[in-house]
C-alpha cells in the first residue's frame, strides 16, 4: 500500500484513480470518516459498491443496495451513519455516486 | 467569464454545513410530492437530520388509503404544455402519471410508498399535521406504521430548531 499521502484524491477525499485501491487502503480511509473498524457487514457493502461500480461503471442508488447488497437500508445507516453511499463509495475507492438516489 | 455547468464538481462546498432539514409536504400531487421525498432522502444521505412534517393533501403520501394512488396535475399545470381541456378529459391524470412513473422507475426512483419507507428506514422522522388529521376527520390508523406522531404546528417548530426548513 502506498501512504496516503502519496494518492492522488479529490478534495473530499476519493480516490482520482480506482486502480490505486486495496483492502488495506480501505481501513485507512475508514478510519478517516470515522470508521475506526471495518466489520464483515461494511465489507459486504464496500466490495457490492466496488463491483459494481466496476463492471457497470456507475455507483449502485441507495436503493439498488438496499435490495441487492444484502444489507437492509435500516442497516446501511447503522454501518454508514454519515450517509452510506458516499462514505462506502469512498472506503471502497471508487469516484462520489453522482446521482440524487 | 462563465463556468461551463460540470456534474457536482462544480459545487462549491459552503463553511457551514447543513447539519439539519425538516421538510413540509403539503400538496397531494404526484409532482408536489416526489420532490420533498427526494430532498428528504438525499439529505440522509449526505448524513442530514431530517424530520418530514406531512400536512394538508401532503398527508396522502402517508395515507394507507391513499399513497398508493397519487396522481400527476393535469389541469392547471402549464408545465405539461397540455391544452387545459385536454388535461381535464377522463384518464388523462393517469396516463401521465404512468409515464412519468415509468420514467422515474428507470431512473431507480421509487414508487411513492416505497420511498416513504426507504426515508423512514434511514433515520428521518416522519409526522402528520394535527391540524390536517382534525380537519380531514383522520386519526392514526389511517397513516402508515412509519409515521413518528401527529403533532401540532408547535412541536414542528420546536423540533425543526437548529435546522433549515423547507416548505414544498
Amino acid at each position: 500500500m502506498l501512504p496516503l499521502a502519496a494518492i492522488a484524491r479529490t478534495p473530499e477525499g476519493f480516490l482520482e484513480h480506482v486502480e490505486d485501491w486495496d483492502r488495506e487502503l480501505a481501513l485507512v480511509l475508514a478510519a478517516e470518516s470515522g470508521l475506526p473498524e471495518l466489520t464483515d457487514r461494511h465489507w459486504l457493502v464496500v466490495d457490492y459498491m466496488r463491483t459494481t461500480y466496476l463492471t457497470k461503471g456507475d455507483a449502485p442508488t441507495i436503493r439498488t443496495l438496499g435490495k441487492e447488497s444484502g444489507v437492509s437500508i435500516k442497516e446501511l445507516y447503522l454501518l454508514f451513519p454519515k450517509g452510506p453511499a458516499k462514505l462506502a463509495a469512498k472506503i471502497a475507492g471508487i469516484p462520489k455516486p453522482h446521482g440524487c438516489i | 467569464m462563465t463556468t461551463p455547468l460540470t456534474h457536482g464538481a462544480g459545487a462549491a462546498v459552503a463553511d457551514t454545513p447543513i447539519t439539519k432539514v425538516s421538510i413540509i409536504v403539503s400538496k397531494g400531487s404526484l409532482e408536489g410530492i416526489y420532490p420533498a421525498l427526494i430532498l428528504a432522502n438525499g439529505a440522509r444521505m449526505e448524513g442530514i437530520e431530517v424530520n418530514v412534517f406531512f400536512t394538508f393533501f401532503g398527508m396522502d403520501a402517508i395515507n394507507k388509503a391513499r399513497h398508493d394512488h397519487i396522481k400527476v396535475a393535469t389541469v392547471g399545470n402549464p408545465g405539461l404544455h397540455l391544452a387545459t381541456w385536454l388535461g381535464g378529459f377522463p384518464g388523462m391524470s393517469s396516463l401521465v402519471t404512468a409515464q412519468m412513473s415509468k420514467a422515474m422507475e428507470k431512473l431507480d426512483i421509487p414508487p411513492i410508498p416505497e420511498f416513504v419507507e426507504m426515508i423512514a428506514d434511514s433515520g428521518a422522522k416522519l409526522y402528520a399535521c394535527k391540524a390536517s388529521v382534525d380537519m380531514f376527520n383522520l386519526d392514526r390508523k389511517d397513516f402508515i406504521d412509519h409515521i413518528d406522531s401527529i403533532i401540532t404546528v408547535g412541536d414542528f417548530y420546536q423540533m425543526a430548531g437548529g435546522g433549515q426548513i423547507i416548505f414544498t
